[in-house]
């Protein structure tokens, strides 16, 4: 208690600089893989990219990110252990902002495929058990977390294939594949708009005090879906006359009709991260805020104030600003194998899924879901070659990250309570 | 910086376009065929070494690309199609390079003059054989838009097709190539022992392209298979 209220403003500080650190590392790294197959399909520029990433990613973390930030921040540690020690709690998390940061830059340095999800989880639990005892940790909840780094790339790729699969079927191997093209995209982003809208209206808007029923969070969906169609109509019809017109080559033609659309799966995306993946930044911080507002007292239930959420955004389009926008760069040159088509499939998916996700609350990789969305389409024959091997380094990356975080936050954390103890 | 990301990973180096840009040099190297054998007949030495330089030079190209797409298909890597078949008709497509490497090997170290009667013959049946390797050429441009179609579809069929016509055309290079086969032993006392034999040889090698032109096509069909 005294330690608290002692060095509140110099622990808050440190937390605010690590909360910025850990993000401008999501955004760095993370937000590049979000964002990378519509780039990477062509459709996007760089900077196109980067401008709908610091839109969206901001939406999504501040209408919908609320329930993965809660997770995070009180779902792994079970507050009442540490009821009596507070700091400790602080230090923790600090610790885990920390590690997890320092973490993500050294591998992104080095080039390893981890994920900013398994980084943040790997690092709590890890300060909770050395710092605390191996009874803090909600194991439960980390057994239903680790079940979801599986479910969730399956269920992206599955929803790929599906996504896919139906273009192949009505579109690409239709008699005229443009005008089928034509007449079908609006209903593929009607379903992008639907499937967002509908799943942040069911959870996203209860901290804006605004409170529908399952019918009104329907329509008002149905009706955002229908927006995005409408816009997304005007796009495509544009190309489409060229298209259709010039019947030589019909399924580049179905490609110019797919490629404005992606800027539409890129905003859903751009979204999807936000809501998932900025509470990896945000959730130990507002634990932090918690803790040093109420004067020590871990408390359930405190608002998550606005500007926590504002920080992890401005956090993350920095990162991006300095440093992802090499990593985009790179990929958008890399994956040529992309065409809008497939890219369009891989993103929505990947896009769901995630929403899906923090809709349940829990904080999955957006990485991955991106992998398995990509290898959902794969299956379904939209790419010419896939590197099976990558499942290799994402199970190996699990595997080093979760400890590497866990033992990194440890150290941290013994080293913040010598400081202030 | 080493930066290497899951999903920079994830897509693995396409073979089809390399495929595509590596029939684009064979078929450069086939078509250098007729003007040799041309050549060869007016026993023009500096034709035949000019054509002979630019087969064996396409097909050293080809032997780079072939090598460039074989190293970047490990096991690991997953295609919309059976690998192997993509590997059987990448070989086929070299054999093609290959068998004009042969023909112009020939045509630089011995005299390969034939008698005028049998010039017409030798050149259509040569032109036929190079007619199949121009349309295996047409599949071959087909592919990349098979691969965003999955392999089936309307685009699907309209390669069956190019398929049937070069099995015709293959058919057609038989019935030439038994025919000039016929000319050349009723010729064997005029051109002696060893040129019968050496044209025997020969002309079985302009056949081969049609023949693993053929073949190649027949592997294009199993990826078409449903």
């Amino acid at each position: 208690m005294d330690t608290i209220a002692l060095f509140a403003p110099t622990l808050l500080a440190i937390g605010i600089i690590f909360c910025v650190f850990m993000c401008w590392g999501i955004g760095a790294n993370d937000v590049a893989n979000a964002l990378g197959t519509s780039v990477g399909s062509g459709a996007l520029t760089v900077k196109t990219a980067i401008i709908v990433a610091a839109i969206f990613e901001f939406a999504g973390a501040s209408l919908a990110g609320g329930n993965v930030t809660g997770t995070i921040r009180k779902g792994i540690i079970d507050p009442a252990q540490v009821a009596s020690e507070p700091e400790l709690l602080v230090f923790g998390m600090l610790a885990a902002l920390l590690a997890a940061g320092t973490w993500l830059a050294v591998a992104s340095v080095k080039g390893w495929p981890v994920s900013t999800t398994h980084s943040i989880v790997g690092a709590i639990v890890g300060f909770a058990v050395a710092g605390i005892g191996i009874d803090a940790v909600s194991w439960g909840k980390i057994g239903k977390i680790v079940a979801s780094w599986v479910v969730s790339p399956a269920l992206g790729g599955g929803i790929a294939f599906l996504l896919m699969f139906s273009i192949q079927k009505l579109i690409i191997n239709s008699p005229k594949p443009s005008e089928s093209a034509a007449k079908y995209a609006p209903f593929y982003l009607f379903l992008v708009g639907f499937v967002i809208s509908l799943v942040t209206i069911f959870k996203g808007l209860k901290h804006l005090n605004i409170d529908l029923t399952g019918l009104e969070s329907t329509v008002a969906a149905a009706a955002v879906g229908f927006l995005v169609a409408l816009i997304g109509k005007r796009a495509v019809s544009k190309v489409t006359a060229v298209a259709v017109e010039n019947p030589k080559e019909p399924l580049e033609a179905v490609e110019r009709i797919f490629a404005p659309m992606i800027v539409f799966t890129a905003c859903a995306m751009a979204f999807a991260h936000g809501s998932n993946d900025v509470a990896n930044g945000v959730g130990p911080m507002a634990a932090i805020y918690g803790v040093i507002e109420s004067g020590g007292e871990i408390t359930k239930k405190s608002a998550m104030p606005f500007w926590i959420l504002a920080l992890g955004g401005v956090g993350i389009v920095f990162g991006l600003a300095t440093y992802g926008y090499r990593v985009m760069q790179t990929i958008g040159r890399k994956i040529t194998a992309l065409t809008p088509t497939s890219g369009f499939c891989a993103t929505v998916a990947a896009a769901m899924t995630v929403v899906l996700a923090s809709k349940t609350a829990m904080p999955v990789s957006t990485t991955h879901i991106a992998v398995g969305a990509v290898m959902g389409v794969g299956l379904a024959r939209g790419i010419a070659a896939l590197n099976l091997r990558v499942i290799g380094n994402i199970v190996l990356s699990w595997i080093v990250t979760l400890p590497a975080g866990g033992i990194l936050a440890a150290a941290f954390f013994f080293m913040f309570k010598g400081i202030f103890t | 910086m080493p930066f290497q990301n899951p999903l920079m990973q994830l897509f693995g180096q396409s073979p089809f376009k390399p495929m595509q840009e590596h029939f684009r040099i064979v078929l450069e190297c086939a078509n250098q065929v007729p003007p040799l054998l041309e050549a060869a007949q007016l026993g023009d030495q500096a034709g035949i070494k000019k054509s002979r330089d630019e087969i064996f030079r396409l097909e050293s190209d080809a032997d780079d690309i072939k090598n460039e797409v074989r190293s970047h298909l490990p096991r690991t890597i997953f295609l919309p199609v059976d690998r192997r078949e993509v590997l059987m008709i990448l070989d086929l497509q070299d054999s093609i390079a290959d068998t004009a490497q042969d023909i112009a090997g020939m045509m630089i170290v011995r005299d390969m003059r034939l008698p005028e009667k049998m010039h017409q013959d030798i050149m259509a049946l040569t032109n036929r054989c190079v007619d199949a390797c121009n349309q295996l050429g047409k599949i071959m441009e087909e592919m990349d838009e098979l691969v965003g179609a999955g392999f089936r579809g309307p685009e699907s069929d309209k390669v069956m097709y190019m398929i049937d016509e070069l099995n015709k055309i293959e058919t057609d290079t038989d019935v030439h190539a038994v025919n000039l086969m016929k000319t050349l032993f009723s010729n064997e006392e005029q051109l002696g022992a060893v040129s019968t034999v050496m044209w025997d040889r020969v002309i079985h090698w302009i056949g081969d392209l049609a023949n693993f032109a053929e073949r190649a096509g027949n592997r294009h069909r199993l990826l078409l298979a449903r």
